[in-house]
């Protein structure tokens, strides 16, 4: 029996996305070593397309393959996310990967591999499909970790996403497992008929498992604790990748389930309060005794989830869950660009096998590399939420669906953190335009994908910033399919 | 009156020369001062339209523009100006120009980055005082730290970057939690628009609890009394002013500090008035520890850069004093002193950079029987000083003579302690200026310095221009800030239906509101205007002869 081509076209992306992967791991074999630019064009267009296929779930929403998918504006928000991280990653890989010489098409097909994982978990209705999106995300990323074969460090890193990650995933199942046992059900949609006095303890626990599960994957602090190694042992483009496609896509599960089993809001609301502010506090306060800047990102990494969970807190307190879900999006989609960009700048920066990557190499950069130097303070000013850029926008929604359910409290801690954060992210500012050089090497010519990868996440850091109209109106019509109420 | 776009060209102009300045390249150092400094005196030229538009008569915000900026939630991109901010704005624009003369030497290598900093530091403070939508401000309010930042940590002395950050640090700490009470105040009223929350806090539609209002008071205050800076909130301002370069101090000190007490004349004190009455005691102590512990650190201070900065702490705390002091006349001395000051300590920040210029050290004992060398510079030095000290004829005089006056009459101890202060700023002054200058030369080398150039003279005697005009001619500057004054405390009271509970501490009685004009509003309808312009209704009083009840005198 062949599914009906409405559902096909709702699963568009993901087809697209698959289908590239699996070309571009068929053709490597024919390819000599000297053409392998064929390899970066082909999946470029294949992150591209897969961008572009989302033109056929936004036009065609509602549920496909008998109510394993549910295609909205949710989904499409994220999808686009996702989709859009994977092509600036494929498209600012391509010089670090010649570089390192583990130019491979494996590495485009896995990235592309995952992100269709990620889309998968953003349009999951059913807590199986969810599954299968988060293990194949979840396995390329593990893979892509180790991609640097020779370097102990990412052998470590890969190592260590695999066995921890693992764990995780088995909580997920596990708590899946009890809720299927409380409920009858796996749907998303018949969960809402079940209210949290009568589910019991079954489906309590199986609740904090799933809880378990995704914060790990959101790197939510007490499930944190792989995070800095993790991304500072990955191969820098992956790290990006990491920071974002994943994380927005384990968030926006946890919203579907937030909104879509109304036990789970009430029953989380604690945990997310308690886990927004533990994972503020320890990414802000770790970051700030890092020496190594990519470490100290990764941390940054931790905080912003943080940022993130107090908006997913806010959602799961309020009457109106819409404002606390528009939060999460437009950050979501701020933060992706803002960090990819930070990544992309230093794995251009670090130089040959990510060596100059300690804080005394960025001194004195801005007499050296002006541009570069005014770029990475720009994704800088942004992770830290001044006024002009994106992330300042985005924080203010977080403050705004914070303090409008309420969370007087946990807004004035999301404060005093943003306030904690933005010493380490300056310190970084003032070495590189307050100090004077102190070392010579050259950094790796800049070349045309990366500066174009560079390019379009400070463009958007700015657009987000000065008139965020447009996305936050789709941010909120997304949210609105998701929570009508 | 027709829609003006002067605000936006006054708020954008100094962009427009970044632009041109980043078009230039960085090797054309002549060119790039020039550029910038036409910028900043066109800027000033453009600034002084402002003054020939002004009304006298309304309260309202005038010029105003209003666009729609981000549909949900509303913000608007909201100017106007009254006589709270025109006079703020014109001392932005007209001390920019004059801290670039001033560094024109001692721009460092860095030149371009330089004159870009100063005209972006001059947009986001020309923003913050146009600003007439929460947002809004905020955003300038921010985006103002970061040129400051640089200014200070790239240009400034040995040891900058420790400053920088403390600076930074220290607003950014203050300004959050005003940001989370902005959004706050969102909720409550459901709106970012000034004269809209305050329109709906003032007829009683929207009505704060009290421990709420002192909350978002408490939350709003914070920002601003780190930035005036307060007592026991000012240890980042000798910092930042000894090691910034002169340019940074002459804006940091002559406009920065402001914002503190512009931010409490226009949101602290109308927005929040049961909270700010029951605060006031507190404040004014503040205040008056910090007028005589600036006062006193300035007395012994060894370095030239931190006695003018001690004695700005000294300055502001009168300026605060005024505005708590809730009456009309300490108000509006508060509002001139704001001015004074920025002339004023502007002035000793160019004369002490160019002490600098000349020797390379800020120490006192580094110089002696200057007055032989300089004759021109010793006698703008003193004069300078003496505004600065409050002698009759020159600014600082007016402005410090009506704070007292106007406290004395609420409250006697709070003037009589603060009038204590004007000693001590006399003594700190003179006897630092004695070391300076008079006597025999002290020091060799410091016989051949030479004395005040071409480009000096401009600036000092402009600068001593305006001081002088400011002390006999000040009916020019109050005549415009007293209908805007009066609507402060106007705007303070609230329906009685508001917090029946405590009365007895409504700010201002309404005795004399039969010279207030209810009708002044005329013609400031904008298309889409924003909604009706700030008046207060006169509330119906019971108790006309409550114990803060103000004499109204002018």
């Amino acid at each position: 029996m062949f599914p009906p081509r409405d559902d096909l076209l709702r699963l568009a992306p993901e087809l697209v996305l698959c289908f590239s992967g699996m070309v571009l791991m068929l053709i490597e074999p024919f390819l000599v070593r000297g053409r392998r630019e064929v390899l970066v064009t082909l999946a470029t267009i294949g992150a591209a397309v897969a961008l572009l296929a989302t033109y056929y779930p936004a036009t065609r929403p509602g549920s496909a393959f008998s109510g394993l998918l549910q295609v909205d504006g949710f989904s499409v928000f994220v999808h686009v996310i996702v989709g859009l991280v994977a092509l600036l990653v494929v498209l600012g890989s391509a010089d670090y990967l010649e570089r390192e010489n583990i130019q491979q098409g494996e590495y485009y097909a896995l990235v592309l591999f995952a992100t269709a994982g990620m889309g998968v978990m953003s349009s999951a209705a059913e807590l199986m499909t969810a599954f299968v999106g988060l293990e194949m995300s979840s396995i390329s990323t593990y893979i892509l970790a180790g991609f640097r074969r020779d370097s102990l460090r990412s052998n470590e890193s890969a190592m260590k996403y695999f066995l921890l990650g693992s764990f995780a995933t088995a909580f997920f199942l596990y708590g899946i497992a009890l809720v299927y046992g409380a409920t009858g059900t796996t749907e998303l949609t018949h969960m809402t008929l079940i209210a949290l006095p009568q589910a019991g303890a079954l489906m309590r626990i199986g609740l904090a498992l799933i809880f378990v599960g995704l914060a790990f994957k959101v790197a939510a602090a007490p499930f944190q604790l792989w995070t800095p190694d993790v991304y500072e042992g990955a191969p820098t483009p992956v790290t990006a990748l990491m920071s974002a496609g994943p994380k927005a896509a384990a968030f926006a599960l946890l919203l579907r389930i937030l909104a879509g089993a109304p036990a789970a809001a009430s029953f989380w609301f604690w945990a997310l309060w308690v886990s927004a502010v533990l994972t503020m506090v320890v990414g802000n306060l770790a970051a700030i005794v890092q020496t190594n800047v990519k470490r100290m990102l990764a941390y940054s990494s931790i905080a912003h989830a943080g940022y993130i969970l107090v908006a997913l807190a806010a959602a799961a307190a309020a009457e109106q869950m819409a404002l606390g879900i528009a939060a999460v999006l437009y950050y979501l989609a701020v933060y992706s660009l803002m960090k990819l960009g930070a990544f992309m700048m230093i794995s251009q920066l670090g130089g040959d096998g990510e060596r100059h990557l300690e804080m005394d190499d960025f001194y004195g950069l801005a007499s050296r590399q002006p541009v570069a130097a005014a770029c990475f303070s720009l994704f800088l000013l942004s992770l830290l939420g001044l006024p002009v850029t994106a992330g300042f926008v985005g924080k203010f929604y977080i403050f705004d669906s914070a303090l409008a359910a309420h969370l007087i409290w946990l807004a004035v801690l999301l404060g005093i953190n943003s306030v904690i954060g933005s010493f380490y992210y300056l310190r970084v500012i003032v070495v590189m335009y307050m100090r004077e050089p102190h070392q010579n090497w050259t950094p790796a010519r800049m070349r045309l994908p990366v500066t174009l990868v560079l390019l379009v996440t400070a463009a958007g850091t700015l657009y987000l910033g000065l008139f965020p109209g447009p996305v936050l109106g789709l941010a909120a019509r997304a949210a609105q399919s998701l929570a009508p109420r | 009156m027709q829609p003006s776009y002067l605000l936006t060209v006054l708020i954008f102009l100094p962009l427009a020369g970044v632009a041109a300045l980043l078009v230039l390249g960085s090797d054309d150092r002549v060119w790039i001062r020039l550029v910038a400094l036409v910028t900043a005196v066109a800027e000033f030229l453009l600034s002084l339209l402002l003054v020939r538009g002004f009304s006298l008569s309304s309260t309202a915000y005038q010029f105003q523009e209003f666009r729609a900026w981000i549909p949900a939630p509303p913000i608007h991109y909201h100017l106007g100006v009254d006589g709270i901010s025109l006079f703020l704005v014109l001392l932005t624009t007209f001390l920019t120009p004059v801290a670039m003369l001033a560094s024109w030497k001692s721009d460092g290598n860095r030149t371009q980055g330089f004159y870009i900093a100063l005209l972006v530091l001059e947009t986001g403070m020309v923003g913050v005082f146009f600003s007439l939508d929460l947002f809004l401000f905020f955003l300038f309010w921010e985006a103002m730290l970061l040129p400051m930042y640089f200014l200070i940590g790239v240009w400034g002395h040995g040891r900058r970057i420790y400053a920088a950050l403390k600076f930074i640090l220290y607003t950014m700490a203050g300004s959050i939690l005003m940001f989370v009470a902005m959004v706050w105040l969102y909720e409550l009223t459901g709106t970012f628009d000034v004269p809209r929350i305050q329109e709906l806090l003032t007829t009683g539609q929207v009505t704060l609890s009290y421990p709420t209002e002192l909350l978002l008071f408490g939350a709003f205050f914070l920002a601003f009394a780190i930035k005036v800076p307060l007592f026991p909130l000012h240890t980042w301002l000798p910092d930042a002013h000894t090691e910034a370069p002169t340019a940074g101090s002459i804006l940091l000190a002559g406009v920065m500090l402001k914002m503190g007490t512009y931010g409490m004349v226009r949101f602290c004190v109308p927005l929040f008035p049961e909270a700010a009455h029951r605060a006031a005691p507190y404040v004014a102590v503040l205040a008056i520890i910090g007028i005589l512990y600036g006062a006193l650190v300035a007395m012994v201070q060894t370095d030239l850069k931190r006695l003018v900065a001690y004695s700005s702490v000294a300055h502001l705390g009168f300026v605060v004093l005024g505005i708590f002091a809730f009456s009309q006349t300490a108000l509006q001395g508060a509002l001139y002193q704001m001015i004074n000051h920025g002339i004023s300590t502007g002035a000793l920040f160019v004369l002490v950079g160019a002490l600098y210029d000349r020797r390379h050290t800020y120490e006192i004992r580094e110089y002696g029987g200057l007055a032989t060398p300089m004759p021109v510079f010793a006698a703008l030095f003193l004069f300078v000083s003496l505004s600065s000290a409050g002698l009759p004829m020159l600014n600082g005089f007016v402005g410090e003579f009506l704070i007292l006056l106007g406290t004395f009459e609420r409250h006697t101890t709070w003037a009589v302690w603060a009038t204590a202060g004007i000693i001590f700023s006399a003594v700190y002054l003179l006897w630092a200026y004695q070391r300076v200058f008079f006597g025999a030369v002290t020091q060799e080398r410091n016989r051949a310095l030479p004395d005040a150039d071409r480009r000096e003279r401009v600036m000092l005697f402009g600068l001593a221009a305006v001081i002088l005009w400011m002390g006999i001619g000040s009916s020019v500057f109050t005549r415009r800030t007293e209908a805007s004054a009066r609507n402060v405390l106007e705007l303070m009271h609230r329906p009685q239906a508001y917090n029946a509970g405590a009365t007895s501490a409504l700010p201002v009685d309404s005795a004399n509101d039969d010279s207030i004009k209810t009708d002044s509003i005329h013609g400031d309808s904008i298309k889409d205007a924003p909604p009706a312009l700030l008046r207060a209704t006169p509330a119906p009083r019971a108790n006309s002869s409550s114990p803060l009840s103000e004499t109204g005198v002018r």
